[in-house]
Parts: structure tokens; C-alpha cells; sequence
């Protein structure tokens, strides 16, 4: 892994490739768990554990190590209630930068209410029903529009 | 059940209270004969080489009861007792791998004492000598894309909390996730470029590709979304290089990060299952 990149992500950094023989205190434990439970010469034991339950075993890990609806359960979710990201939001995302903001402005408020943040959801609300006021009245004047719109980052700071 | 010390290498674990779990088969000779006697096993147990069929298998005693298949299926709900007996698993399968070929085994194979682990060996033979001929010379290398919008944010999120009350934060929570949009979509086809590359990149020199599930979940530690999850079969000696030139293709950009991990032993790509015949004519 590069210093770059290192820098970049904060996670545990893996350093350089270790060499053989010198993954086995020091490995990722789902790296592990995928390989050992998932992988591997599987062979009818004597205890059969291995044929039957392991399956069993491997989709509840799955639980742990890989699966995303496991991960909402959890409320690791982010990346599905994030109205930047839920499908509600995909229409102003494919279209771009250049996206009307009152469709980025509905995903939101879309996003807000389905998880019952009322607050929120009443705030995009109050600010909807002006922007509809100010598009209506034709000429966009530009504070207004800036500050919905998706662009100057700087504002952003 | 016996806690004594264990038999002298090689010799049959006969003690009623054990049963013989197996890590790794590879080729009946010195080499794994020396890596069993200065190897430890689940629990710190002594591993010992059990031969046949010109095969030898590391294998190491286990507690008839906790290896069980409920005392098995006890352990492995209990994450910090998985962890043991994998890292242990893994770390004599890593091993004997730095040294020799061998074939991983599943997790948790457990014969009920050598002599039944040598028949399965017997039993087994062509299709190990076939698999560990296709393997040899080869390491497996883990390679994973990630991507992490909120790394590559151009505002940091703020708990919704924040937002208490007036316009000014409701526009100001607007303002992020508009530009959060941008950014995650950004990073997302970033992320999407980055992996067609490394898939490119580790095919000119793999032999095989296995896709494994992206990791998500408590366990998937790292920071940002796991977008795609492979590993690769490479000739040994271009391991190091497949390393650092994959490890290298995420340089200057930002939001998305490559992890490659390994050399592994090829678990990923000694996947068959070995079926009925490994009775090896024993009775159950």
C-alpha cells in the first residue's frame, strides 16, 4: 500500500507486502473468515458440520462480514438514507452538476420524511414551497438560487 | 478427555477424548514433516503430519466434545472463539504454505482420529495430486476497491442535530448533501474506473480470478464502502510486483483506495469439494 494512500483512508494500514508466512497474526479477520469458511478443499469429515452447518454458519457470518441487508439492520446504512445517494436522488445525480435543484431538493425532503426526520423534513418543506415562490415569480434572483443550487463550493465552507 | 501431552508425531491419536482436525494436505515429505514439529494448532495443540497415499495432512488433536458437531456449532456462534480457531487454522495453513504446496482445508474438517484422516488422504489422492500440481507455484493475492465519499467531501457531514432551527440550516444542510451528491457520484465512478483497472491489470499476469462478496458489516473495518472484493491467482514470482503495481493504481485520487492483501495460500481457488469417496472405504 502506498504512503499516499495510507494517508488518504484512515484505516489500519497494512504496510508493505509481508512476506509469506507472515499473514498470520496480522491479517484481516473477515479476510480470514472469507477464506476459511467460504474457501478451502471441503471434504466430508467425519463431523459433518462441515457439509451441512458450515453453510449455515457462512450465511450467518455473512451477517458479520458481507451483507448489506445485515447492514441496514445495523444501521450501517448511510449510503441508503443518504439522500445524495438513495434512488430517489439517481434522476439529479445522472443529470449531472447542471441537475434543478427541486429535484434534488425532493429527494431530500423524500429521504427526510421516510426517516422520520420531522425537523428536517418540515425545514425542506418551508424551503421548497419558497423556492416554488421564487421560480414562479420568474426571475430567479440569484441569492436565493445560489444557495439551493449545487454549485460554489466555497459557499460550502 | 485427556489433557496430556500430546503423541509423539506421527502416531495415531487414539485417545478416545480427541479427534483429529485437519489444516492443510500437501505432498507426504520432509517439509511438512519439519513444519509439524515446530507448529501449534487450535488451542495451541501440537500439530502433527498424518501420511497416505503419498499425501501428508497437518492435523493437530481437538477436544471430542468442543469438536463435536454441537460442541462445533457452539463455537462457531461465539465470534471471539471463531476467531481463535480461524486465526489458528489460518495461521498453520500460512505456514506450511510459505514452505510448500499445500491445499487449505475448510474450516473446522475434523476426522475422528488419524487413521481415518489417512484413509481420506488414500481415498483423495488423485484429485489432491491433481489440485496441488494446478496450484504449485502460485499465490493468491486479495485485492479490494473501496470508496469513500465522505473522505473526498468537499464539506464535512454534520450530525442532523445540528440543524436546530431557521432556513439558514436547512439551506445549509441542502448545500452539503448537494455537494456530497456530487462528490459520492464522483467517487462511485472513480471507484468503478479503479477496479476495471486493477481487474486489467491482475489479469495480464493471474491464472484464475475468484469474485468474493464485498465486506460490509461490523467486521468490515475499514473506513468507506467495499465496491468490489477478488483475488487472484498469480504465479508466485510475479506476486510481489502484482502487489505494489496494484497497490499503486489508486495513487492521487482521491475518495476511492485499493487494498491488496497477501500472498494467501490459494484458498480462493482450492474450492473443490471433495465428495463421498473420502470414506476412503472406512466405515463410518
Amino acid at each position: 500500500m502506498s504512503d499516499s494512500l495510507a494517508g488518504r483512508l484512515p484505516a489500519s494500514p497494512r504496510g508493505a507486502a509481508p512476506g509469506y508466512g507472515q499473514q498470520g497474526g496480522s491479517a484481516n479477520l473477515a479476510d480470514i473468515l472469507e477464506r476459511v469458511l467460504d474457501k478451502g478443499i471441503v471434504i466430508a469429515g467425519d463431523i459433518q458440520i462441515n457439509l451441512l452447518d458450515i453453510e449455515l454458519l457462512t450465511i450467518k457470518l455473512r451477517l458479520l462480514v458481507a451483507s448489506v441487508d445485515k447492514a441496514k439492520e445495523m444501521g450501517i446504512d448511510w449510503w441508503e438514507h443518504d439522500p445524495s445517494l438513495s434512488s430517489r436522488a439517481r434522476p439529479a445525480q445522472q443529470a449531472g452538476a447542471g441537475a434543478p435543484p427541486d429535484a434534488a431538493i425532493g429527494s431530500a425532503q423524500g429521504a427526510g420524511a421516510g426517516s422520520g426526520d420531522e425537523a428536517l423534513a418540515e425545514e425542506n418543506e418551508r424551503l421548497r414551497a419558497e423556492l416554488a415562490r421564487l421560480r414562479s415569480a420568474a426571475a430567479l434572483p440569484g441569492s436565493a438560487a445560489a444557495e439551493a443550487a449545487p454549485a460554489a463550493p466555497e459557499e460550502e465552507r | 478427555m485427556s489433557t496430556a501431552p500430546e503423541t509423539p508425531a506421527g502416531a495415531p491419536g487414539a485417545d478416545a477424548g480427541e479427534m483429529s482436525y485437519v489444516y492443510a494436505v500437501g505432498r507426504e515429505g520432509p517439509a511438512l514433516d519439519g513444519l509439524a514439529a515446530r507448529l501449534a494448532g487450535v488451542d495451541g495443540r501440537p500439530l502433527r503430519p498424518v501420511a497416505g497415499g503419498g499425501l501428508c495432512a497437518l492435523v493437530s488433536p481437538v477436544p471430542a466434545d468442543a469438536f463435536s458437531e454441537r460442541g462445533l456449532a457452539a463455537q462457531m456462534e461465539d465470534l471471539d472463539r471463531l476467531e481463535a480457531v480461524a486465526r489458528a487454522h489460518h495461521a498453520v495453513v500460512d505456514a506450511a504454505f510459505a514452505e510448500t504446496s499445500v491445499l487449505p482445508m475448510r474450516l473446522a474438517t475434523v476426522y475422528l482420529d488419524d487413521a481415518r484422516v489417512a484413509a481420506m488422504l488414500v481415498g483423495q489422492r488423485d484429485q489432491f495430486q491433481e489440485l496441488l500440481g494446478r496450484l504449485e507455484g502460485h499465490v493468491e493475492l486479495g485485492v479490494k476497491v473501496y470508496a469513500d465519499p465522505r473522505a473526498a467531501a468537499t464539506a464535512p457531514a454534520e450530525p442532523a442535530a445540528a440543524t436546530s432551527s431557521g432556513a439558514g440550516a436547512g439551506r445549509a444542510y441542502l448545500r452539503r448533501r448537494q455537494a456530497q451528491q456530487r462528490d459520492s457520484q464522483d467517487v462511485y465512478q472513480a471507484a468503478s474506473d479503479l477496479a476495471a483497472r486493477a481487474a486489467h491489470l491482475a489479469e495480464g499476469v493471474a491464472s484464475s480470478r475468484a469474485v468474493h462478496r464485498p465486506q460490509q458489516g461490523q467486521l468490515a473495518a475499514r473506513a468507506g464502502v467495499n465496491v468490489t472484493n477478488e483475488a487472484y491467482l498469480v504465479p508466485r514470482d510475479h506476486a510481489a510486483r502484482l502487489h505494489r503495481e496494484l497497490a499503486a493504481l489508486a495513487d492521487g485520487a482521491p475518495g476511492v483506495a485499493i487494498e491488496v492483501t497477501g500472498p494467501w495460500a490459494p484458498y480462493s481457488f482450492a474450492t473443490a469439494v471433495v465428495a463421498e469417496g473420502a470414506d476412503g472405504g472406512g466405515p463410518r
